[in-house]
């Protein structure tokens, strides 16, 4: 049995994401239970140590690919494949992001491998590898085996906890690569570019999620003002972000943050998974919601199914005198 | 400039899916519709066909499944779309992602397009991955989730939010480019185009038309296996509330914040 392969995605500055910190603590777990190794590839230039503290998560050896850039999914493809070929992993397994979607898309293609994705649990079974996947908006759970090897296993965000162990350093392995003609067509002109306001989200108690379902960018102030009565903060969807409604920062989900605070308030949010695993973790949920049929009616505390331009400005209100009296 | 759109029928929005506990695969009957992501990828392929900044001679809409899939591309073909290909075998059947991508790619390789255009995911699957995988086998550079397309001289300049915030990416043509649904609102199709589309060209093609090996597609293809299917963990329904009476409606949520002392 061959050991598993995890992608370790770092920002500009070197930092190590918390998704794939997880994704290398959950490889190293099961492949004890296998009796392998987890490994970690990295690319670009990440400092020797900054690599080998991969080894407190529980990664053994880390591959570095310092010509290779980071950012982009098929460079890492051409990596991760050469490390699977060349030192026989059986499964490669990455955290939940949208880059972990690319990378293992790109090797089930390289390596005929088969895939699962939105993985939220990995369990051995008989001496290989089951990834556990939700699918219908939640509404079941399937069990996926591999035929062959490899099998790339693409978790969903939070998926899997960063755990610190006493694993000690990792032994860094530069890799030479030559990367694929195909790899080299795409460029990075700018990364990480952050649109709109700073706003912090992630201490709050209270939060007003803010989706499309406001019908307007004008209407986040019926988010604002119902917000500031319980005395927290105004989240927002990747949609409203997208469409330049509400600020990067202050963005939930698969590409934002993720939050768990005591009130979660979604007003106009339809609850998709790539939204859902942003704030599932949140105390109470509370929707509100003109379309009965929308996903966040599955998994909120409380929903209201009716017209939150009518609701939001006297439910505001009543807080306020709820509050003041 | 050639353009291909992947595109899919799924069931409809309002069907209850299900999972087949004999097969253990998604049940299909139903009411049935074109993949509304898809329809974004039809709407940036017209949308850079009217930018003029790109001379588009075609944009064909390709798609794989059984016959009743001929819809979806009738409905593409309502939407812009010239012509359409349809990929139909017995063999393809209960293919994986893995086998999806190659017999995709398989069929789009005989139209050699200078952009392959796809939607983020497919309302069904929720894979988000097709596009990557087919990217791969016909060597060409890829992006998804993109929400931002600028086209000049042979080059795309694409915009799509990742991990760290919103990144701008170049990717030189040929390219295959998955876009999310923040990209653009897609036009409705006008009456003439709905009654205009069965007349377009359609072509059907088995997977010994384009090149694909039996062996690689369906279910002798599978490299994953559905072991299980079991239901969602317990999770205590909440309680829905029909707001027909605004004020009555706001007092219940201010009793239940009260209670919960979230106030």
């Amino acid at each position: 049995m061959g050991g598993i392969l995890v992608y370790a995605l770092h920002d500009d500055e070197g930092n190590f994401n918390r998704n794939s910190l997880g994704a290398i603590s959950e490889a190293a777990d099961l492949a004890g239970d296998l009796g392998s190794e987890a490994a970690a590839v990295v690319v670009g230039e990440v400092a020797d140590d900054a690599c080998a503290g991969l080894g407190a998560y529980g990664a053994g050896k880390v591959y570095r690919a310092r010509s290779a850039p980071e950012g982009l999914a098929q460079p890492i493809v051409d990596v991760m494949a050469k490390v699977t070929q060349e030192e026989g992993f059986s499964y490669a397994l990455f955290g939940g992001g949208l880059l972990g979607f690319e990378i293992g898309a790109g090797l089930t293609a390289r390596l005929s491998a088969g895939v699962t994705m939105e993985v939220t649990d990995v369990r051995v079974q008989d001496g290989k590898l089951v990834a556990v996947r939700p699918v219908l908006q939640d509404s079941a759970v399937v069990d996926v085996g591999y035929v062959g090897e490899p099998g790339v296993i693409i978790g969903r965000l939070n998926a899997f906890d960063a755990v610190e162990r006493d694993g000690g350093s990792a032994e860094v392995v530069d890799i030479e690569i030559e990367l694929s003609e195909w790899s080299t067509k795409a460029r990075m002109v700018k990364r990480g570019e952050q649109r709109g306001d700073e706003v912090n989200i992630e201490d709050a108690d209270i939060l007003v999620g803010g989706g499309r379902g406001l019908g307007e960018a004008e209407n986040f102030k019926l988010a604002e003002e119902l917000a500031e009565a319980l005395g927290g903060a105004v989240a927002a969807t990747r949609a409203v972000v997208d469409a330049g409604w509400y600020p990067y920062s202050a963005q939930i989900g698969q590409t934002g943050k993720t939050v768990a605070p005591k009130l979660y308030l979604a007003a106009g949010v339809s609850g998709a998974i790539q939204h859902k695993v942003g704030m599932q973790s949140s105390e109470n949920i509370l929707a509100i919601n003109k379309d009965p049929n929308a996903p966040i009616f599955e998994f909120c505390d409380l929903g209201i199914v009716g017209d939150l331009h009518k609701i939001l400005p006297k439910l505001t209100e009543a807080v306020r005198a709820k509050k003041g009296g | 400039m050639k353009i291909c759109c992947l595109v899919k029928e799924v069931p409809d929005a309002a069907v209850q899916k299900r999972i087949d506990p004999e097969t253990k695969r998604l049940d299909r009957s139903g009411e049935k519709n074109l993949n509304p992501f898809d329809t974004h990828a039809l709407e940036a392929a017209m949308q850079i066909r009217e930018g003029g900044k790109a001379d588009v001679d075609e944009i064909v809409a390709v798609t794989m499944g059984p016959e009743s899939a001929v819809r979806a591309l009738h409905k593409a073909v309502a939407l812009g779309a010239d012509r359409s290909l349809h990929l139909t075998d017995p063999t393809l059947e209960d293919s994986d992602v893995c086998a999806t991508g190659y017999a995709l790619s398989k069929t789009l390789e005989k139209e050699a397009p200078d952009l392959v255009l796809l939607g983020q995911q497919s309302d069904d699957g929720e894979c988000y991955t097709i596009g990557a995988v087919v990217a791969d086998h016909l060597k060409m550079p890829s992006l998804t989730q993109v929400i931002k397309i600028d086209v000049a001289d042979g080059t795309l300049t694409c915009e799509r939010q990742a991990e760290y915030g919103y990144d701008t990416v170049e990717v030189e043509l040929p390219a295959v480019i998955s876009v999310g649904d923040a990209i653009n609102e897609p036009r409705y199709p006008s009456l003439k185009a709905i009654m205009g589309a069965k007349k377009k060209p359609l072509e059907t093609h088995s997977i010994a038309d384009v090149g694909i090996e039996a062996e690689r597609v369906g279910t002798h293809g599978k490299r994953t296996e559905v072991l299980a299917i079991n239901p969602p963990p317990e999770k205590e329904p909440g309680e829905i509330i029909e707001d027909e009476n605004t004020n009555e409606t706001v007092e219940k949520v201010v009793a239940w914040l009260d209670g919960r002392k979230l106030l």
